[in-house]
């Protein structure tokens, strides 16, 4: 072993572990900060690893150092402005997007790999290895290709680009893709017996596969979809490092992929869905319009933004469950202000976080510390439950399927075992929502038609606007 | 390296992830999910890989030169995007006056 090979193989190891301790510090509030930047860390250390090694042993040519400035450049900088520009609430498909392009990267080094085969490390041929590139090659593109294809359909989905096409909610989608997939395992074998050019029918059929797998599935389950995607990424990466014979891409990439399957498997728990429904079973509401025949409301009581305001007036203690809804109409903000008048008073507030409030896990808890309300009254599911006998006022604001009684109550419900917060239990519940439209699954709500509900209609951002002007009225939160 | 200890490698990299997001309060999941996104632009390592050993082969580094570009996006951005997400949670004490 040569000096170079032993800096480089140093240097892997530090950057594999500061990875590995940068995982583990997201997964604490205190040190989450500080463990991203470890990892950001860690690698730029693992680029200063491989560039120093080849400097010490092959050297990079002019030419080199020019494709990898340029690529350099332009890739952080469109990163870095699209991380400062976009809005906290567009998150989940900004993800999307990144995971993405990691994909493509990861696909794209895998083809230029195939057609122009790299020298250096094979000099004396082998069959054994000579398939093992091959197969890595492919399971690279395939893996890379899907994630691509994948994300950028979830992407456009979520930002409201793509609707689900009624045909793709039709048993023939099964055919089209199994059609794909064969198609792609046929590629793969023809790539194996040596045929070059069929690497084309891979990226292709491949590319065709993510698109037909994601397109059929509802906006409800992106979250899951691209959490898997996530997964597959870290996959791709590691099949890249097969191809490059790298052991740090192989580890980085390994411990993404396991990352991502128990992030998907934690969502799909808090969904109530399991992974093969969400990806085989096409969009939640398309199936259960039929089944929920009974999604009359009979019972609804609306009442003014006044009556809201005095109520509240009245109550000592206050839970909040907030939804997706609030952040579409971008009213976090004017929350916090509502309950910082509430908390003036001597009321006590708190924010009931459902799991997946939100579009995924922990969303809502960004969006909700971006309007600067204080972690501590962040309750999550569990610790918040037992509380809703002894709370006066619950104010519901753009969440739906997470607070309907039917998860817990109606066995033939498509929501039925589904985790949800018991806000029925409080002695009073208003629910603040545009019109009477179902939620993500498509199913009626019982909770509306409870007698201790009252509906308050309005935009989310309006309707809290007035109740500050309400509540200035009554005098609280004035001392 | 041999195929076999790659595999080995790739085992063991598996048990490690498994292991390192067991126990996640679900507060940081987006930003976890968005941190190893971050990551998996590693790839950024292959497409480097790629265009030193192109040996002048200009369509072959203008391959890798893309495919750094997209990983790079990946990275820069992943980390970007987390960083500004968990400096939402690390100001709350500020707002306590």
């Amino acid at each position: 072993m040569n000096l170079p090979v032993i800096i480089k193989f140093v240097i892997d190891l530090l950057a594999v572990l500061l990875l590995a301790l940068g995982i583990k510090g997201l997964s604490k509030v205190k040190s989450a900060r500080d463990a991203n930047r470890l990892a950001a860390f860690a690698m730029s250390l693992s680029v200063v690893g491989l560039l120093s090694y080849y400097l010490g042993t092959s050297g990079i040519a002019v030419q080199s150092w020019i494709w990898i400035i340029i690529g350099s450049i332009i890739g952080s900088l469109f990163g870095a402005i699209l991380a400062k520009k976009v809005p906290m609430t567009s998150m989940p498909e900004t993800v999307a997007l990144f995971n993405g392009c990691g994909g493509m990267s990861s696909l794209l080094v895998a083809l230029g790999v195939a057609i122009f085969p790299i020298s250096g490390g094979q000099e004396n041929f082998d069959f054994f290895k000579s398939l093992i590139n091959e197969v890595s090659i492919s399971v690279s593109i395939f893996v890379g290709a899907i994630t691509f294809t994948g994300s950028i359909v979830a992407m456009a989905k979520l930002q409201g680009w793509l609707s689900t096409p009624g045909w793709t909610q039709s048993k023939v989608r099964h055919f089209v893709n199994i059609v794909f997939a064969v198609a792609s395992l046929i590629a793969f074998f023809d790539l194996i017996n040596g045929n070059t050019s069929s690497i084309w029918l891979l990226v292709i059929v491949s590319s065709l596969l993510g698109i037909g797998v994601t397109l059929p599935i509802g906006g409800a389950d992106m979250p899951v979809v691209i959490s898997l995607l996530n997964s597959y990424s870290g996959i791709a990466a590691a099949a890249a490092g097969f191809v490059v014979d790298s052991q740090l891409l192989i580890v980085a990439g390994a411990m993404v992929g396991a990352a991502g399957l128990i992030l998907t498997q934690v969502m799909c728990k808090g969904m109530n869905r399991s992974l093969v429904s969400v990806l085989f079973g096409g969009s939640l509401s398309a199936q259960s319009t039929a089944s929920s025949g009974s999604g009359e409301y009979t019972n609804i009581t609306s009442c003014s933004v006044e009556e809201c305001a005095l109520t509240l007036e009245a109550a000592n203690k206050v839970i909040i469950v907030p939804g997706y809804g609030l952040a579409v109409a971008q009213a976090q903000h004017t929350l916090r202000e509502v309950t910082k008048k509430l908390e003036q008073n001597g009321i006590e507030v708190v924010y009931a976080i459902h799991p997946v409030a939100g579009r995924m896990p922990g969303h809502m808890n960004v969006l909700l510390a971006e309007a600067d309300v204080p972690y501590e009254q962040l309750k999550e599911m569990d610790v918040v439950n037992p509380d809703f006998p002894a709370t006066d006022v619950v104010l519901v604001l753009g969440a739906n399927d997470v607070v309907n009684p039917q998860a817990k109550n109606d066995s033939s419900s498509p929501l039925y075992g589904m985790p949800v917060l018991d806000v029925q239990e409080a002695r009073t519940v208003f629910v603040i929502k545009r019109g009477m439209s179902a939620g993500y699954s498509g199913i009626k709500n019982d909770l509306f038609d409870l007698p201790n509900t009252s509906m308050v209609f309005g935009d989310a951002k309006k309707v809290l606007n007035d109740l500050i002007g309400e509540l200035k009225d009554l005098g609280v939160g004035e001392k | 390296m041999s195929f076999i200890s790659l595999l080995w490698v790739l085992l063991l990299g598996s048990l490690l992830g498994l292991e390192l997001i067991g126990k996640v309060p679900p507060t940081l999941h987006t930003p976890l999910m968005s941190g190893a996104n971050a990551i998996s632009g590693i790839t950024m390592l292959a497409a480097l890989t790629l265009i030193v050993k192109a040996e002048g082969n200009v369509p072959l580094l203008i391959i890798g030169s893309v495919s750094l570009g997209f990983a790079l996006f990946n990275v820069v951005g992943g980390f970007f995007v987390t960083d500004r997400m968990l400096a939402m949670f690390s100001r709350k004490p500020s707002n306590k006056k």
